[in-house]
């Protein structure tokens, strides 16, 4: 499992950190019931202070995620990957409807704003 | 949440300088930063936290207890680390295990011989012939070796190389693996802070200027740059501090993501702990 930080990014680094994870959750490199490091193990070994990791573990759990057991530690949850998509596409959806408001009323065609999605999908990560 | 120390009200009057009223508190498995200019009365404040100073006002609880009234208990538990080496030239590290373990209760001569191995300490040689970055590393095998739960540093990292830090940072990342372990340490050095503490508590001419979560710190402050016609334009509400140049304006703000949007054609840049220290205190000056 790896999760590179970036000090130089925008995004905070407990984003940086629930980002990466989701991703290998939804990719199936990280399956139901895997155990995820410890939040002062992954602390100590990125070098960042445990708050960070504490706030990035709360956001994937309350996200739906993973699971933190009391003593035993934090493990992907249960929850089937396609109900995780279907929940990032309406979040996503929910954004593009926003974009496309703003489109609307400033006379911006769909043919630019497609555009525009595809360059900015094509280089954030 | 839990706190292994909270300080309240902590006042110190000398002729010359005044602690004012200070206030923070560490909770449980966590590392807190404690940074300011020098004479800001951060050796003040750590002297009366160890109780070899009395206060003249407020509270010190170390794991709960009164810090006056409980002083043996709690130095049980309690690992220090002052600048420099405070062990005899003469010494070995032996003869330090050999005195160490008459003083506290839990000394553990196995684990100090272990920090001394792990650290690559030499065991043969005196402590006159340790290099600087050897010493503070000794003293910091000195001060895990009773097992301790808080471990308090001041200036512990001074004068130290890169290398030595990190392998410094390194034992107080691993030393907090367990969460009932807290560190409190003054440096001057933010870039250390910047990645591995979870509060920073900053004080000023005896005063306390904030404690607070780093992350909240850097992710909240920025660093605005503009020019003189547009300074103008720029709610003195909204200003922290600000450095005039030659050429323009570094405004440091609050609320980054709402200046972001209010400012949009600025560029609003990450402050460091760093700039965050100096622009408050020079903005004090203006």
């Amino acid at each position: 499992m790896d999760i590179i930080i970036s000090n130089a990014s925008d995004k905070p680094i407990y984003e940086q950190i629930t980002s990466q994870v989701k991703n290998m959750i939804i990719n199936g490199m990280l399956q139901e019931g895997d155990a995820l490091p410890s939040m002062r193990l992954l602390a100590k070994e990125l070098r960042i202070s445990v708050i960070t990791t504490k706030r990035a573990y709360e956001d994937l759990e309350r996200d739906g995620f993973i699971e933190t057991v009391a003593g035993k530690g934090s493990f992907v949850a249960g929850k089937n990957v396609e109900f995780i998509k279907e929940e990032q596409l309406r979040i996503a959806e929910e954004y593009l409807q926003k974009a496309v408001h703003v489109a609307k009323s400033g006379g911006i065609s769909l043919d630019e704003l497609v555009e525009i999605i595809t360059l900015l999908y094509r280089e954030d990560i | 949440m839990e706190h292994v120390l909270q300080v309240k009200n902590l006042t110190k009057h000398y002729s010359e300088f005044t602690l004012d009223h200070v206030d923070f508190s560490l909770p449980k498995g966590s590392i807190m930063g404690f940074i300011g200019e020098n004479g800001a009365g951060k050796t003040t404040t750590i002297k009366l936290l160890l109780n070899l100073i009395k206060r003249d006002a407020g509270e010190i609880n170390v794991f709960g207890l009164d810090n006056t009234r409980c002083d043996r208990q709690i130095k049980e538990q309690l690992g220090v680390v002052l600048d420099g080496s405070y062990f005899h030239d003469n010494l070995k590290p032996y003869d330090i295990s050999r005195i160490m373990r008459n003083i506290f209760a839990g000394w553990d001569n196995d684990a100090f011989a272990g920090y001394i191995k792990k650290f690559k300490l030499p065991q043969d040689k005196r402590i006159k012939e340790y290099s600087k970055g050897m010493k503070a590393k000794l003293s910091i095998a000195a001060a895990l070796a009773h097992r301790p739960k808080l471990l308090i540093l001041d200036e512990a990292t001074g004068g130290l190389d890169p290398v030595v830090r990190n392998e410094i940072l390194d034992i107080f990342m691993e030393f907090i693996q367990d969460e009932e372990h807290s560190v409190l340490m003054s440096t001057h050095i933010t870039s250390d802070l910047e990645r591995i503490a979870d509060y920073i508590t900053f004080i000023h001419e005896g005063k306390m200027i904030f404690s607070s979560s780093k992350d909240e710190l850097i992710y909240d402050y920025g660093l605005l740059r503009c020019g003189a016609e547009d300074f103008k334009n720029i709610s003195p509400s909204d200003i922290a501090g600000y450095r005039k140049g030659q050429f323009g304006y570094e405004i440091l703000i609050r609320g980054k993501a709402k200046m972001l949007q209010k400012y949009r054609r600025h560029t609003i840049d990450a402050a460091s702990i760093e700039d965050i220290m100096l622009f408050h205190i020079r903005s004090d000056d203006r």
